[in-house]
């Protein structure tokens, strides 16, 4: 088994985790989570494709594909920030409220719907 | 006529140029807003998007009078090293619509985020102007880009802007259902992301131009194409809400404030609505795309039909209003089937109509939307509530409101003379042409439904007239006239002739050569 066999087979093992635990998770702490293993599943494989090269610069040295590299690293950036603005809503929200998940039927009174502009 | 034609001309000799400025004239104001405050932030979003209907004006017409596509490479750098921007028809008039809802929006929502004198800063007026620009510039990154991760990064940018503007007003149920949708976003966003990382890897770019040539001279059906494909296409119909992944869309748009409400059904939706046209229409091969289609088709019949029944058992306008949307996404879905026809019987010329058809239900559902949501808002001030059983008498306290409810209802059910109609009867003809008769009759149940929830809304407004309720305080006269002024819009594009939409379908390859092409494969 080669190196960039090993990595996408963890890349895709990582999808298949953080997935899982997007749909599944009822709390939304753990739904954040979730979507940053996901997306660090999403960022090996990304890796690996760099390392096997993408074919764009004809005659380069394989492993040196930068397209990917760059993909990663926006991503990361965006990854960031949408985990940021997650937390910063569920914090808000726990703060509200008191409770940190998005059931159908909330626990607490919502407000009256003649408020509701 | 000489200086509206050289103008013309300019236009066209600084076509690529006229793009970047799209790119850049809702960000320079995004940044100044920080800087200067809520205060100058609102006049100066105003006056941009006032500039930026100009230039979607000039870049509209430079398309329609150059009649093909613009282009500009940034950097000078050609792809597959640089990335490309092109202004084909559906981006110049995606570029035309946005600029002139936002400004209509920006208007409506003047005096409702404004500084009050007393106060030195306050959060709502800033977060709002600086959201709604941070959407205009993603809105058109989205609808110029051409390489698929930087429609990636605009299409974040979007979600980012929209997602706070559904809480601004910090109620508990708009948390939660701003951090639904941005759950629902982030696993439409990584979903699509993967799926970009497998075709970069399999094909070796992620230009649209060069993509295409590559997967058109491929096997169409190989594993990762399928993949990729299916990978990206369920990321963006969870971002644009088709059913069954709509669920985090009724209160989301319900709860959001009236002005922000409109720009999220009118527009934001119709972002990644855009990309899966773009991928199934530009990226993947025609004869794939063909088989895909039924499937993207019959998910939006169940959209329209599942959509139209929740909004009759809505008790709440707003609530009405974002259900309505949830079944006027799904018409959009049927351009598929209906523009390349089956791969037994490829489309034939009268399929072009299906996708001007498709773009004007997008056109005329985002003027009509925008206009139901923003009188929703009109009523709900006036009235302190917006619970249906109890309009009675509105017609006769806001009857501009309820004029412009009833205009926008035309459209929306698709009656003559409205954008509606017109939509309704390029789709019906498209698929009478193709012998898919069956999406047809969706698009006619579809019409059924709507007109009963919209009738019910009005049989409630206009009852009780003898004793009109009190309102909390009068209606903003301009508030009234633009909701009048956006439904007066959708009415109208019914009436302008069909030939001025051939702006749409500048750019693209003939119906009927993309048909063919596959055939000779």
């Amino acid at each position: 088994m080669t190196f960039t066999t090993l990595f996408g087979l963890c890349g895709a093992g990582l999808v298949g985790l953080g997935l899982y635990g997007l749909i599944c998770h009822p709390s939304v702490l753990r739904k954040i989570l979730a979507f940053n293993v996901l997306g660090g599943g999403v960022f090996l494989l990304l890796g690996v494709i760099a390392r096997r090269g993408g074919g764009v610069v004809l005659g380069a040295d394989p492993g040196s594909d930068p397209v990917p590299q760059a993909i990663i690293i926006t991503a990361l950036v965006v990854a960031f920030a949408a985990t940021v603005l997650a937390v910063a809503l569920l914090l808000r929200l726990a703060g509200a409220t008191g409770q940190a998940t998005l059931d159908a039927e909330p626990s607490w009174r919502p407000s009256s719907p003649e408020k509701d502009l | 006529m000489g200086i509206p034609l050289t103008l013309l001309e300019a236009a066209v000799a600084q076509g690529g140029n006229l793009l970047v400025l799209a790119l850049v004239l809702p960000v320079v104001p995004l940044l100044l807003a920080f800087p200067l405050g809520g205060r100058l932030a609102g006049r100066i979003a105003l006056g941009t998007l006032l500039l930026g209907i100009g230039v979607a004006v000039a870049i509209a017409a430079a398309v329609l009078h150059g009649g093909t596509a613009l282009d500009y490479h940034l950097g000078g750098w050609a792809p597959p090293l640089g990335v490309a921007l092109k202004a084909d028809g559906l981006s110049a008039t995606m570029l035309l619509v946005t600029a002139v809802i936002l400004g209509a929006v920006g208007l409506y929502a003047r005096p409702e985020f404004r500084v009050p004198p007393e106060a030195r800063e306050t959060r709502a007026p800033l977060a709002f102007w600086t959201l709604l620009l941070g959407v205009w510039a993603g809105l058109n990154a989205v609808f110029l880009g051409q390489d698929l991760f930087s429609l990636y990064v605009a299409l974040e940018l979007v979600t980012f802007s929209a997602v706070p503007l559904v809480c601004l007003s910090g109620r508990p149920e708009t948390l939660a259902a701003a951090l639904r949708y941005l759950l629902f976003a982030l696993l439409g966003s990584v979903l699509y992301v993967l799926g970009v990382a497998l075709l970069y890897g399999a094909y070796g770019t992620l230009d649209i131009a060069l993509l295409s040539a590559k997967l058109a001279s491929g096997d169409p059906a190989a594993p990762v194409v399928l993949g990729a494909a299916t990978l990206m296409t369920v990321g963006l119909l969870a971002k644009t809400a088709l059913f069954p992944l709509h669920l985090w869309l009724p209160p989301a748009h319900a709860g959001a404030p009236p002005a922000a409400s409109a720009v999220l059904s009118a527009l934001v939706v119709k972002a990644s609505f855009f990309l899966i046209l773009r991928l199934w229409l530009d990226v993947l091969p025609a004869s794939l795309t063909q088989q895909a289609a039924p499937l993207l088709a019959a998910l939006g019949v169940a959209a329209i039909l599942f959509g139209g029944a929740q909004a009759l058992r809505q008790a709440r306008l707003k609530m009405l209003i974002a259900y309505s949307t949830v079944a006027q996404i799904g018409y959009l879905f049927l351009v598929f089937p209906l523009t390349l026809g089956s791969a037994a019987a490829p489309a034939g010329p009268e399929a072009a109509g299906a996708l001007t058809g498709g773009m004007l239900q997008l056109i005329a559902h985002a003027f009509a939307k925008a206009s139901m949501f923003m009188g929703a808002g009109v009523i709900a001030a006036a009235l302190g509530h917006d619970q249906i059983r109890n309009l009675g008498g509105i017609a006769r306290a806001l009857p501009i409101t309820v004029l412009a409810f009833t205009v926008a209802s035309l459209s929306l059910v698709g009656l003559e003379p409205s954008g509606g109609y017109a939509a309704k009867t390029l789709l019906t003809a498209a698929a009478d042409a193709s012998g898919q008769w069956w999406w047809a009759l969706a698009l006619n149940a579809g019409g059924l439904l709507t007109a009963t929830y919209l009738l019910w809304v009005l049989f409630n407004a206009l009852s009780g007239l003898s004793r009109p309720p009190t309102l909390l305080k009068p209606p903003r006269r301009h508030q009234e006239l633009l909701v009048l002024g956006l439904a007066v819009g959708a009415l109208v594009l019914g009436l302008v002739p069909l030939a001025s939409f051939d702006l749409i379908l500048i750019g693209r390859p003939s119906v009927t050569e993309v048909a063919n092409g596959v055939g000779l494969q």
